[in-house]
């Protein structure tokens, strides 16, 4: 399924700056405006970004299917509004990746995965139906990990995706092809789903912004579910603003998800443009300090924090124990819910089937062969960890060190308003660095982990450029619904950034 | 809460004297218009897979939300048993099998909605109940070929209606010590989850679903013996032959020297015997863990107390009530027949009426009874009913002949009088038999001097005379009874 480190298929370089140009360079909300104002067409927005996708995609593959004709329906149907004085939405002639695991009705959804190979869902997810209602325009269904589970997007079945900065490197992942997407100008957003770091590493790898909100602020209806009680969607954007107003449109109560949060959402832009005079930040010890956290990284972290400080945050280091355990914690309870989400890809219903003389025979070479080798490795664990006289020690374990977790951030919450920490160990990696090792794919988690225990909001923000130009992203944590301030410290961090952060094709390009 | 053994469990032993300890599982389809976690019509003998959705299907990205409808009737199963109702969450139990489309079930595990409680026979004897959770219910899957199992099927067909329909599986203490006890407490939950409104009670649609575990020890022991789980079980009729097989079986290999392997047994109705499917080695585990995609069920203390408040009466209160109107014990077999075929409110019409309700309650248990058989309805109007009562009462009608009116008001309907008259019954009072008596003494001379000496067999001869007199419209027990007090007098 990987492909070997080295060139891309074509041996070229990283998409150039050049190729960003026209709407494949604008932010969303400026596309969103001159589309309602009909100053720009949708079709017009959406053309150049199929162009840009025809260019780069050979090299990229960051999407498993691009869906050009239903797009261009939909973006027609966007100026049709709009010449009739309608109001599209927010997002009017957007373009949108979405994440090949949210549920696309008639359109096959595959979560890079042989096993659900030409199965088309009945249904949109939540999500999907909202950015659409908001006058979003779908370009495709973007690469990930299969079953979201992996941090380079090289555990697909369609073949890895490559960093637009880099072709010989890793995206990042899971969500590295909706990462991918919006770093090389295929859209202007994306949505992706974050279990362990998925949509934050992969932003922090490609230079661009990505959120996971509070659990239960996004409806999960829809989303093919690695580890419920850690799995939330988040959005990718080129800026704060553009995560921020994507955040927005899909967030809120959705009475088809038993976890979704009541009430009316905090507004993500609300606290915009603000500042972030007085605010309390603390940098997280355990996490800034972590092993394999590498020097360009601790570097950005540190310039992070100085920057909040000269625009008059208070900034400190805190310490929050128990997120060493995370990791440890994580990798019982995601592949123990992951092992019961799974079971029902056995080839009696939908997707694909490999025969056997009897159900038994069926079951186990539909699984054998539909699964990829690390989707296996987790289902083993998570039915080993739930086994009868396991329970206690492995699952049960794992749920108090959530416990834990959670009463430490609490702790912090209680003298910060948010929290700092890096994003990925390094910066990305080449491709097949870390295929042979598990457990050293695992680690580059570690940072992000703690979040989805605690169930808290968690963004990346390019923050400077390390190891070979590549890009840094810096982690601002924040308390459950501590969305508005979240953003208001990542904007600050974005207005903060070293020249050249903006900039999606690194150093090296020319 | 083990209660006194049963005399009928000693059947078991064939020989030896072996005491049977029995603990049900029910699993009761509730009543509600929609699924357990979806918006899918809940509905019995529809085409195959017609009330299905992304939900019950367990599509990828599908995610369950709870019926407040099943809570609701869970809820009243608690209060009608006792039970405690508790904040409670939800299980994945996993296991792989075709008809359930998640292949893992959402049950509820060691935190249930309803915890602890008991149901009264119409005994008296208690029978502890362990708790009453709520659970989805899977497809149905039928094998084509080989012998009608999975494994050897040429195909199977899976039918997803019933996936996702919403069941309360209510579990007893293993109290229950016959086969016959075994009926008794199906049969008087079955009479409970009806009168909730939660069930219809309809074994044979399946709605009503019994599981069986059963042991024996010796008679008296302390130790209980090791236990087999029966399934397949698809009648009362089959429960009572399963669970007296598997005890004399158990009962058998314990006198030959023999151990029982705690195992899940198969009910073969066509057999009639139990054989054994999987063993405690081969037992699934369930690798049960909290349903991450479920909040906490915790239903707010008004929602219990205004579900106990509407509960409505029991069965067991209105066997108390029954037997209090027509003066007889709670626990006699009359009124538990009457409430099973809910014609209580029969004796209360007859106890309105001012009517004697032991009487009432006689004919309710015998002649309607018999007329309705397990089940069917009746035409009966309440007032009709309890001026029958008063007619034979007063003497206007004899005993046949009430019992003869009641059995066609049954079937038809209607006022018994012209019932009585189209049956060509004349009012024959008191003092009329009186006077027909005197007439046939007076008519028969000599055979009453023989009879007032004391000649029995003449009693006969006079009610035969009686009943042609009166076209057999007279009460013949006071026609013998008003000749044997003549005969005191004369």
């Amino acid at each position: 399924m990987s492909s070997p480190a080295g060139a891309s298929p074509t041996g070229q370089g990283p998409v150039p700056a050049a190729s960003l140009s026209g709407s494949c360079a604008m932010s969303a909300s400026d596309i969103a405006a001159g589309v309602r104002s009909g100053e720009l067409s949708a079709l017009g927005v959406l053309e150049e970004h199929l162009s840009q996708v025809e260019r780069w995609e050979p090299e990229v593959h960051a999407f498993n299917l691009v869906t050009a004709d239903a797009a261009r329906a939909r973006a027609r149907e966007v100026d049709a509004m709009v010449a009739k004085g309608k109001d599209p939405g927010p997002l009017a002639g957007v373009p949108v990746a979405l994440k090949d695991l949210l549920c696309t009705r008639g359109v096959p959804t595959t979560c890079s995965s042989r096993i659900l190979a030409g199965w088309r869902p009945p249904y949109d997810a939540t999500v999907v139906k909202k950015v659409a209602e908001a006058g979003a325009v779908a370009v495709g269904k973007a690469n990930m990990d299969e079953f979201a589970m992996g941090s380079s997007t090289e555990h697909s079945a369609t073949g890895p995706t490559r960093n637009p900065h880099d072709l010989k490197r890793v995206p990042g992942g899971s969500s590295g092809g909706s990462a991918a997407a919006v770093a090389a100008g295929f859209s202007a957003l994306a949505l992706g789903s974050d279990t362990g770091g998925s949509i934050r590493q992969p932003a922090a790898l490609c230079g661009v912004v990505g959120v996971k909100p509070t659990y239960g602020l996004v409806s999960r209806y829809g989303l093919v579910a690695f580890a419920s009680s850690l799995d939330q969607i988040g959005p990718f954007g080129r800026s704060v603003a553009d995560a921020a107003l994507a955040l927005d449109v899909i967030s809120g109560h959705d009475e088809l998800d038993s976890t979704s949060l009541p009430g009316d959402p905090p507004r993500a832009a609300s606290r915009l443009g603000r500042g972030v005079e007085g605010l309390r930040v603390g940098v997280i010890a355990e996490l800034a300090g972590a092993e394999g956290i590498s020097p360009d990284v601790a570097a950005a972290l540190d310039g992070a924090a100085q920057s909040l400080a000269a625009s008059g945050a208070k900034v400190e280091e805190i310490s929050v124990p128990s997120v060493r355990f995370g990791l440890s914690a994580y990798y019982m309870i995601a592949p123990a819910e992951a092992s019961s989400n799974l079971a029902r890809y056995d080839g009696v219903r939908y997707g694909f089937r490999s025969p056997g003389q009897d159900i038994t025979e069926m079951y186990m070479a539909t699984r054998s062969v539909g699964f990829g080798a690390e989707v296996k490795r987790r289902i083993m664990l998570g039915t080993y960890a739930l086994s009868a006289g396991y329970y206690d020690a492995y699952y049960g374990k794992a749920q108090k060190v959530r416990t834990l977790i959670i009463r430490d951030f609490d702790s912090a919450y209680s003298s910060f308003d948010v929290l700092l920490a890096p994003t990925s160990p390094t910066v990305a990696f080449e491709l097949g660095a870390k295929t042979a090792d598990p457990l050293a794919m695992y680690l580059s988690d570690v940072c992000t982990i703690p979040s989805n225990l605690a169930g808290h909001p968690a963004m990346s923000v390019p923050f400077g450029k390390g190891e070979c130009g590549l890009p840094i992203g810096v982690q601002v944590l924040a308390p459950a619904l501590g969305e508005p301030v979240m953003f208001q410290v990542a904007e600050a961090l974005e207005a903060a950034a070293p020249l050249g952060t903006g900039d999606p094709h690194g150093e090296e390009a020319k | 809460m083990s209660g006194p053994t049963d005399g009928a469990a000693r059947d078991a032993g064939r020989g030896a004297d072996w005491e049977m300890v029995i603990g049900l599982e029910v699993h009761c389809e509730l009543r509600t218009a929609t699924k357990l976690f979806c918006g899918c019509p809940n509905s019995f003998g529809d085409e195959p897979n017609v009330n299905v959705c992304p939900v019950c299907l367990g599509l990828p990205g599908s995610l369950p939300v709870l019926n407040k409808q099943a809570v609701e009737f869970a809820l009243r199963i608690g209060a009608a048993l006792h039970s405690l109702a508790q904040s409670s969450i939800f299980h994945r139990k996993n296991y792989f099998y075709p008809d359930m489309p998640k292949d893992f079930q959402i049950s509820q595990y060691d935190v249930p909605i309803n915890a602890g409680g008991w149901l009264e026979l119409p005994s008296g004897k208690r029978i502890g109940i362990v708790r009453a959770h709520i659970e989805e219910d899977t497809g149905k899957t039928t094998h084509v070929g080989g012998g009608g199992r999975i494994h050897d099927a040429g195909y199977s067909l899976v039918d997803y209606n019933r996936a996702g329909v919403p069941l309360v599986e209510i579990v007893s203490e293993p109290d229950i010590s016959s086969a016959e006890e075994a009926r008794e407490y199906v049969e008087e939950l079955r009479a409970i989850l009806v009168a909730t409104g939660a069930s219809d009670g309809k074994m044979e649609e399946g709605s009503l679903r019994v599981d069986c575990n059963v042991s024996v020890k010796p008679l008296g022991s302390e130790e209980l013996g090791t236990r087999c789980e029966i399934k397949n079980m698809n009648s009362l009729r089959s429960l009572g032959r399963a669970i007296a097989y598997e005890a004399a079986r158990q009962a058998e290999v314990l006198s030959a020297g023999g151990r029982v392997t705690q195992e899940t047994r198969h009910w073969d109705e066509a057999e009639g015997r139990t054989h054994s499917m999987r063993s405690k080695e081969e037992a699934f585990d369930y690798r049960y863990f909290p349903e991450p995609d479920l909040v906490t069920l915790a239903p707010s203390k008004e929602w219990v107390e205004s579900v106990k408040a509407n509960l409505g009466t029991m069965p067991a209160q209105l066997r108390r009530r029954v037997a209090d109107a027509a003066g007889v014990p709670a626990s006699s077999e009359a009124v538990s027949t009457v409430v099973r075929l809910g014609l209580e409110g029969l004796v209360g019409a007859a106890v309105d009426a001012k009517a004697d309700a032991g009487l009432a309650l006689r004919r309710l248990a015998n002649e309607v009874a018999g007329e309705l058989g397990d089940g069917g309805g009746h035409n009966l109007g309440r007032e009709a009913f309890a001026h029958l009562v008063l007619m034979e009462q007063r003497g206007e009608l004899t005993s046949a002949q009430a019992r003869s009116v009641l059995k066609i008001m049954v079937a038809e309907g209607g006022q018994p009088e012209e019932v009585a008259s189209r049956l060509g019954f004349k009012a024959l009072g008191a003092g009329a038999l009186e006077a027909v008596v005197e007439e046939v003494v007076a008519a028969n001379p000599r055979e009453w001097e023989r009879y007032a000496g004391g000649d029995d067999k003449l009693t006969g001869f006079f009610i035969g005379k009686i009943k042609a007199a009166t076209g057999g419209n007279a009460d013949l027990k006071a026609a013998s009874e008003l000749l044997r007090s003549r005969r005191g007098a004369s």
